[in-house]
């Protein structure tokens, strides 16, 4: 069977070894010409903010607050101004750091939590997962009052560590997330190594995690993003001490520094601070893509 | 006699019994042990991020606390305030209802309506995927920061907007225009819903749209009638995802406010962007009434659990599970 007829007999269900007459294949032919027009208009419409957002990083301030669109004459140096006019090299150490630490964190609390709720029998399995749930829907908002208090007490207010220590005692999402991976693994696999005398700990780092690298790996970039953008945290706990502020909040503070707005240094700004993520998107789309599917489908 | 012979054998055979019970035992609670060893990152972390803090949260929630002084008990006082001599608590309650009755709605709308394209076109799905996902990825501060340039009086989309005739509307400036400000903002970084709709527009099987084709349906009714109950478990998620992210609104409507002017109150212009988080944080980190913040901070659990009961109470009307619920 030929290509044309395989699509024909998808396209028109019941008529499909017949050639195709013309007046169908010109409907065809217009149908996926709009398809593709909307398509397209869509494109330019997601596009077109990075569009002006780059030409606006490459302009003169007085090009900016004028009708022109086009940068003239480019102005590179926005991008060398912006690492001058603010310690931009220290927010982008503290927000690695943040990041940073995080995947650790949520890395080495979450692996065993999720193993012993996917993969342990014991008493209390369910009504644990059940308690892991509730917390995956519960914003940090609820919470915010008393850890900020029990922070001051602590003396950790104006540094990351509210930030990054509690990452290090599981996170619902990433213990979610791993325990669904854990479960497709097949049991045939730990029992055979058990009956070899191997212990939980040794089945869980020599057969589960070399098994579950993909998983571990999708996890650990949607932490390190997540802490990449996050915003109420590090302004909340980190706010008040410029020192240990991330780019996320240097940002945002950024625009109301200089007296007057920068538009082409704050978007100069911006676009360095997004570009790591976008980097790091385009190398792992297919991670990410299907890393979503699974919290959407399986949520 | 057998007896004689049997009744050693027999107790014998108890003895093995109690043992292996005895070693049944052992081993149980060892694995319980080991479970629990492996949980133990878990079970502090939920004691003292979240069990506490609830608790000690309900407790300041019926004080006045500075941080400064101790405590002092009010009672309902904080409660009684929020409900009835607030002003802004309701206004951050209504621009919150403005957000998940609009704003919510329009992106599972526009998420559908882009993974329908997505679905539609044969060749270059890779490419457009990319690009209708590529604004997801954008951190938020820099996606309020670059919308507040294009959104400006004089800027790019007003430009745009001028050369096809249409109103001009001032945007982050205008408190009628704010609100459809952010929504643009939301519509942009659509990627994460759309894709979630895309792989389960991928799995309606074809055989039920060419079986509807047969019995003469039309585009709108295969939609209606074919499409949508089999997505409407992916509806159901993305709407209650999208509540509870409405209650928690808070980063894009900081940053237009204090844009331009670091002093402006959290809600700039005229409160219109003051949402319930916004609220929470002026109480609680701008004027350390710890207590009240705290009121504020229960009520939004008790609304979260409340509505998210009440959509999957709800969801069994409309949600249409294969195969009956997971």
């Amino acid at each position: 069977m030929s290509a044309t007829t395989a699509a024909g007999a998808a396209a028109s269900a019941g008529r499909s070894r017949r050639p195709v007459p013309p007046e169908i294949r010109r409907r065809r032919l217009l149908l996926a010409v709009a398809n593709h027009s909307v398509a397209i208009a869509l494109s330019i419409a997601f596009l077109l903010p990075f569009v002006f957002i780059v030409a606006t990083s490459l302009m003169t301030n007085q090009q900016a607050l004028s009708p022109n669109i086009w940068p003239h004459p480019f102005v590179w140096s926005n991008y060398k101004t912006v690492f001058q006019a603010f310690p931009f090299v220290r927010y982008t150490l503290n927000t690695v750091t943040y990041a940073g630490l995080a995947t650790v964190g949520v890395l080495l609390s979450c692996v065993p939590v999720a193993y012993a709720l996917s993969r342990l029998q014991w008493r209390g399995r369910q009504a644990a997962f059940m308690l892991v749930l509730s917390t995956l829907m519960l914003p940090p908002q609820v919470t915010i009052v008393p850890l900020y208090i029990i922070f001051v007490r602590l003396g950790w207010i104006g540094s990351l560590k509210p930030l990054i220590i509690p990452l290090f005692f599981g996170d619902a999402f990433t213990i979610f997330l791993l325990r669904q991976f854990f479960l497709t693994i097949p049991q045939e696999l730990s029992d055979a190594a058990r009956v070899d005398g191997a212990s939980e700990l040794q089945i869980l780092l020599r057969v589960i995690v070399p098994l579950a690298k993909p998983a571990l790996a999708a996890v650990a970039l949607f932490q390190f993003l997540y802490s990449w953008n996050d915003f109420f945290s590090p302004l909340l706990y980190a706010g008040n001490n410029p020192d240990s502020w991330t780019l996320a909040v240097a940002l945002q503070q950024f625009t109301t520094l200089s007296r007057g707005v920068l538009w082409n240094l704050q978007m100069a700004a911006s676009l360095l601070f997004m570009l790591p993520v976008i980097v790091i998107f385009f190398f792992a789309q297919k991670v990410f893509v299907e890393g979503v599917t699974l919290t959407g489908v399986k949520g | 006699m057998a007896t004689i012979a049997e009744r050693p054998a027999a107790a014998l055979e108890q003895a093995r019994a109690a043992e292996r019970r005895r070693r049944r035992r052992r081993s149980a609670r060892r694995r319980q042990l080991v479970a629990l060893a492996f949980m133990s990152p878990w079970i502090i972390g939920f004691s003292a991020f979240y069990v506490y803090p609830m608790v000690s949260s309900l407790y300041f929630s019926f004080t006045r606390y500075d941080i400064l002084s101790q405590p002092k008990w009010v009672g309902l006082a904080n409660y009684r305030f929020m409900f009835t001599s607030d002003p802004l608590f309701w206004v951050a309650i209504r621009n919150t209802l403005w957000i998940i009755a609009v704003m919510v709605p329009l992106q599972v709308l526009f998420g559908i309506v882009t993974a329908t394209v997505l679905t539609r076109v044969k060749r270059g799905l890779p490419f457009y995927r990319t690009v209708f996902f590529l604004p997801t990825m954008v951190p938020l501060v820099a996606a309020a920061l670059g919308f507040i340039y294009l959104l400006n009086p004089a800027g790019p989309l007003n430009r745009i907007l001028g050369l096809l005739h249409l109103p001009e509307p001032l945007w982050f400036v205008d408190p009628r225009w704010t609100k459809p400000g952010l929504t643009l903002i939301g519509l942009w970084g659509i990627g994460q819903v759309m894709i979630i709709f895309l792989a389960s527009l991928l799995d309606v099987p074809r055989q039920l749209y060419e079986a509807a084709e047969l019995e003469g349906a039309g585009p709108w009714q295969q939609f209606r009638h074919v499409t949508l109950p089999l997505i409407s478990p992916v509806i159901f998620f993305s709407v209650l995802i999208g509540m509870i992210q409405g209650l928690q609104y808070f980063t894009q409507a900081f940053v237009v406010s204090k844009a331009g002017d670091r002093t402006n109150e959290v809600g700039y212009p005229q409160d219109s962007l003051l949402f319930y988080t916004s609220r929470l944080y002026q109480q609680g980190f701008e004027g350390f009434h710890m207590g009240y913040a705290a009121a504020l901070s229960w009520v939004m659990f008790l609304v979260i659990m409340a509505c998210t009961l009440a959509l999957i109470r709800s969801s069994r009307r409309w949600v249409h599970y294969q195969g009956g619920f997971r």
